[in-house]
């Protein structure tokens, strides 16, 4: 098909109005201009670009050990050859916290990935149907979010056995009741929405309303969540890691695990405990600041 | 649940000859919650609406009049909610009617365009999307023939440049053009009855007019008939045949358009008149807003739910519900009046 020149140009200028619209372009609009969020967004691409590249940016292998410089109650500082110093088993510690990204960013994303699926799910179901089907998910939300988190957390890896695989279901599960309620609290406010309504005046059947109308626009708070939910699960292995819940394996440079085992040199090598702290702080510190902006970027309220 | 006293049954506003498109007799919606008393928000609603008419739905908020529409669509939840008497369509019971034939119906034959078209689209999809999805639903239409269709009653309802406007989101269009959006959805399917609840409220004056006036291009004349529900008297004067005047509940006052204005009987009708702000009036003359507000009412049963904020209050009013009657001067006419001391000739 043929265009003369003007019909050309229309379709030039339909496209660009296209592109300026859209509600995820006007979030993203919104986002460039938060200096909260480029921080944020600068240090979680930061994070997962040293988790991808650790193998090339890492100047030794996490496990190998150069035993020749270290002595029981005595570990060699910062140096030219290894810019964080060595650990108690003479592992570089740069190598090891940039590996530890690795560690950290599939557990979040895993156990992130678990607990928003079936916890949209239940809340999906929840705020779909209403009912005993609500209360029933809602009662049993209820008692799981009773529980202090961590504690949960750690009664589920414990059960599990010490593993990286039950850290990042017992985090995953953890993270269930939260999406549920969100999603369900989300659609139940929006099926009250004049949309809603305005649709099914005009014939639209309920299923079709729930999932094409309400669902959609429920969905902005579970996203901001899921983002503050990556900050949580990285805490939350870290202190699972610590309290000696994740992998018994020892060569696996996990952040926790390394404030852990540094602990008992606390008083002599204060510097060893300092590093995988900051790494934790940095990520965590990424995620929230760019949930917090995600969270107006998306608020429908600030949408002119 | 009748009143003692009440011996004169109400006259039925809008009757004429022949079945009506839509009749909805003795219409009584009551919302229950526990622990608080049960309000009746419509509280046996009679009326008439005959095939391509115009009716005017007027009162102030609260007054039951969007509870009617809601009610006779069968869009009010369940829970908490009874509704009695009957609607009929098209000679067919609209409140007994299965849910899905409803459906069927709802956007097919009756359709409605709500108050507020700010929040009356759904943000996250296009407005193509959202008119395409009706013509799916009722016309079976698909692809690029929906998205024609739909780009044809864009161009109806005064949308220019509408294939491109088809990929906007709402929150990329004004008020104004949302509405006519909203107006595009309600009559994709060419709607026997379409019901307009307060289309103009949330709008500012000259697009109000705009709205207003595609109204009645689109609707006025064609075999669309509209009920326009609006709290404004103003709107009501330049479009609607046959006028009902609701007050918490029950229609108070019900006439053709030029009885009411040229005419109008019952205080409250004439209280609305006063509060609208007119051009040919001299500066300095202050509007007369009507004392008190829609919740210092009597219920029904203990006399006319209007008396205590009415200026022409007289003993007959407390007691009895009057009952809907003809007006004086129009004996059998179709204007009736709610009112035992009704408005005399310029007073």
């Amino acid at each position: 098909m043929s265009l003369s020149g003007a019909e050309a140009q229309e379709t030039v200028l339909t496209q660009s109005e296209e592109a300026r619209g859209g509600l995820v372009r006007d979030a993203f609009r919104r986002l460039r201009r938060s200096p909260q969020a480029i921080v944020g967004a600068t240090l979680v691409l930061l994070f997962v670009l040293v988790a991808v590249f650790a193998p090339l940016l890492a100047p030794y292998s996490p496990t190998a050990q150069d035993l020749s410089q270290v002595r029981p109650g005595q570990f060699p500082g910062p140096s030219a050859e290894h810019l964080l110093g060595l650990d108690q088993l003479g592992r570089d510690e740069l190598s090891r916290i940039i590996y530890g990204a690795r560690y950290s960013l599939i557990i979040g994303v895993v156990s992130v990935t678990i607990g928003a699926t079936v916890g949209m799910a239940l809340g999906l179901l929840a705020g779909a149907f209403g009912g005993w089907v609500d209360g029933l998910v809602m009662r049993a939300a209820d008692i799981m979010l009773a529980v202090p988190s961590l504690l949960l957390a750690i009664g589920i890896a414990a059960l599990l056995g010490r593993s990286i695989t039950s850290v990042m279901i017992a985090i995953g599960v953890v993270n269930i009741p939260v999406f549920a309620r969100l999603l369900r609290g989300a659609m139940l406010s929006q099926r009250e929405s004049d949309y809603a309504l305005a649709s099914r005046s005009l014939g639209v059947t309920k299923g079709r309303v729930v999932l094409k109308h309400v669902f959609p626009n429920s969905l902005a708070p579970v996203i901001v969540q899921a983002t503050l939910a990556l900050a949580t699960a990285i805490t939350e292995a870290a202190g699972l890691a610590f309290l000696g819940l994740g992998s018994p394996d020892p060569s696996i440079p996990e952040w926790g695990r390394m404030l852990a085992e540094t602990n008992a040199y606390l008083a002599s090598e204060p510097l060893l405990a300092l590093w995988p702290g900051l790494a934790i702080v940095i990520s965590v510190l990424g995620f929230y600041l760019l949930g917090e902006a995600l969270r107006e970027a998306l608020d429908p309220k600030l949408r002119r | 649940m009748t009143a003692p006293g009440t011996t004169v049954a109400d006259a039925v506003p809008g009757a004429g000859a022949g079945t009506p498109l839509l009749e909805v007799r003795d219409l009584r919606v009551t919302f229950s919650s526990r622990g608080r008393r049960p309000v009746k928000a419509v509280d046996g609603v009679s009326l008439d609406v005959a095939a391509g008419s115009t009716v005017g739905i007027v009162g102030e908020s609260g007054s039951g009049k969007s509870v009617t529409s809601l009610a006779a669509l069968g869009l009010l939840g369940k829970r908490g909610v009874s509704i009695s008497g009957s609607v009929r369509f098209d000679g067919e019971d609209l409140l007994g009617m299965p849910e899905a034939e409803l459906r069927a119906l709802r956007g097919r034959e009756i359709a409605m365009v709500f108050q507020d078209p700010m929040s009356s689209l759904n943000p996250v999809l296009s407005v193509g999307r959202q008119i395409t999805e009706i013509l799916e639903r009722h016309r079976g239409l698909k692809g690029q023939d929906a998205r024609d269709r739909a780009a044809e009653l864009l161009v109806s309802v005064g949308i220019g440049d509408a294939v491109r406007r088809l990929k906007s989101y709402p929150h990329q269009l004004s008020g104004g053009m949302r509405q006519r959006v909203m107006i595009a959805m309600a009559l994709a399917c060419e709607p026997r009855l379409l019901i307009a609840d307060e289309p103009t409220t949330a709008l500012d004056v000259t697009i109000s007019a705009q709205i207003l006036e595609l109204l009645r291009e689109l609707v006025v004349g064609s075999q669309t008939a509209l009920v326009l529900i609006t709290h404004d008297l103003g709107v009501v004067a330049g479009l609607c045949d046959q006028v009902h005047v609701m007050y918490s509940g029950r229609i108070v006052e019900s006439a053709p358009r030029r009885p009411l204005f040229a005419d109008p009987q019952h205080p409250y009708t004439t209280g609305l008149l006063a509060s609208v702000p007119r051009l040919d009036q001299a500066r300095g003359v202050p509007l007369l807003p009507i004392p008190g507000s829609p919740s210092d009412t009597l219920p029904w049963a203990e006399g006319c739910a209007f008396a205590p904020r009415c200026s022409r209050q007289v003993p007959e009013c407390l007691g009895a519900p009057p009952a809907l009657l003809p007006a004086r001067g129009a004996a059998g006419g179709p204007h009736l009046v709610r009112c035992v001391n009704p408005v005399q000739d310029g007073s």
